[in-house]
């Protein structure tokens, strides 16, 4: 909670594990694409930024662990908390649904993370962070031209296609919001330096969804109000359920390993 | 309903694995247009660092051989040994070729 942020050393961590939540998370939403994707091409596909994802969280537990200094893995970040403790925003643990929801999921969240890892690069403090964003930089620039090219091409597909798409855009738009949004913990990492101040990719944010809504032929809708919550550890219906599959074997057979 | 493989045909996928090889065929894949094409051609192929250009050409662009005129086609050649560089000696200090 963001009166439990005691020290800046706290402060970074929690900051740290919003974006390395927001990974594991989007990164298993992914992988519940495998056996189900529309074709064989777009199941490797789904896979791969799946697998992209999970390697950013990873690396971002691992240097969270590092900076905690209490001995905590990458496992247990991933596996041992509750859905509570996790900080991640509730765009990326909304549920798959279709394959229009999924990828316009995947444009909001890839077309800002692509700015913000490259922002990191260029200006973080952090020389681990550093490395792990221009890794990211460039997986998360292919997963915008992915995710872009399809949404352009259901927008701009059959009737049911832009059907799919316009109801994805009802749905899920109101989930941006929060990506923008900072908490204490993230504003005392801005301040430090060490993460770049959401506002300041804002109208790169805008310009990229608004140029592929054009050529999708979808409308921006007017929302009101953002949902939020995620930051906070607040999370919707479909997150226990996730975590439930993603936690299963370790709360089963503690210690398991491969 | 249209069928989905007119939506997406077929496209054959080459792949150059190093600066200064050419491009070989390494299979196809199903897509809607060249620029998906592409991507499903780096998701499905490159995934173990295969290479670093694709190209992506629609199977039905590809004029082919007759198989049932193979024959005709090469069969002429393989009495024409003289035809294969095999009848010089090459000097030690040439090297590799």
């Amino acid at each position: 909670m963001a009166a439990a942020v005691a020290s800046a050393e706290d402060a970074v961590l929690r900051a740290i594990l919003e974006i390395a939540d927001d990974g594991l998370i989007l990164g298993h939403r992914l992988s519940e694409w495998c056996g189900h994707a529309p074709m064989l091409e777009e199941e490797l596909a789904l896979a791969n930024m799946g697998l992209d994802l999970l390697g950013q969280a990873r690396a971002l537990y691992a240097h969270a662990g590092a900076l905690e200094g209490k001995g905590r893995t990458e496992d247990d970040f991933a596996f041992l908390r509750r859905e509570r403790d996790y900080v991640n925003c509730l765009l990326v643990e909304r549920d798959n649904r279709d394959f229009a929801h999924t990828m316009l999921r995947q444009l909001y969240f890839a077309a800002f993370m692509q700015p913000f890892w490259h922002a990191t690069v260029q200006t973080s403090s952090d020389e681990t962070l550093r490395g792990i964003a221009a890794k990211a930089d460039k997986e998360m620039s292919y997963h915008l031209r992915h995710s872009g090219e399809w949404v352009i091409r259901m927008g701009d597909g059959t009737e049911e296609s832009a059907a799919r798409m316009a109801d994805a855009v009802n749905e899920l738009h109101r989930y941006t919001g929060e990506l923008f949004m900072v908490s204490p913990a993230r504003q005392q990492a801005i301040a430090a330096g060490l993460l770049p101040d959401p506002e300041s990719l804002r109208d790169e944010w805008d310009e990229t969804i608004a140029t592929v809504f054009r050529a999708a032929k979808l409308e921006l809708p007017e929302i009101r109000t953002m949902q939020k919550g995620g930051r906070d550890g607040i999370h919707g219906e479909d997150m226990g359920h996730l975590l439930a599959e993603l936690q299963f074997m370790q709360r089963a057979y503690p210690g398991q390993t491969w | 309903m249209t069928d989905k493989h007119d939506l997406t045909p077929l496209w054959e996928v080459f792949i150059r694995p190093r600066n200064g090889l050419h491009h070989r065929h390494v299979g196809s894949l199903h897509a809607a247009d060249s620029a998906l094409a592409l991507q499903s051609a780096r998701d499905v192929y490159t995934r173990r660092g295969e290479g670093n250009s694709i190209w992506v050409v629609r199977s039905s662009d590809i004029a082919a051989s007759d198989p049932s005129f193979a024959e005709p086609n090469f069969e002429p050649a393989d009495d024409k040994i003289y035809r294969h560089p095999t009848f010089y000696d090459i000097p030690d200090e040439v090297g590799h070729m």
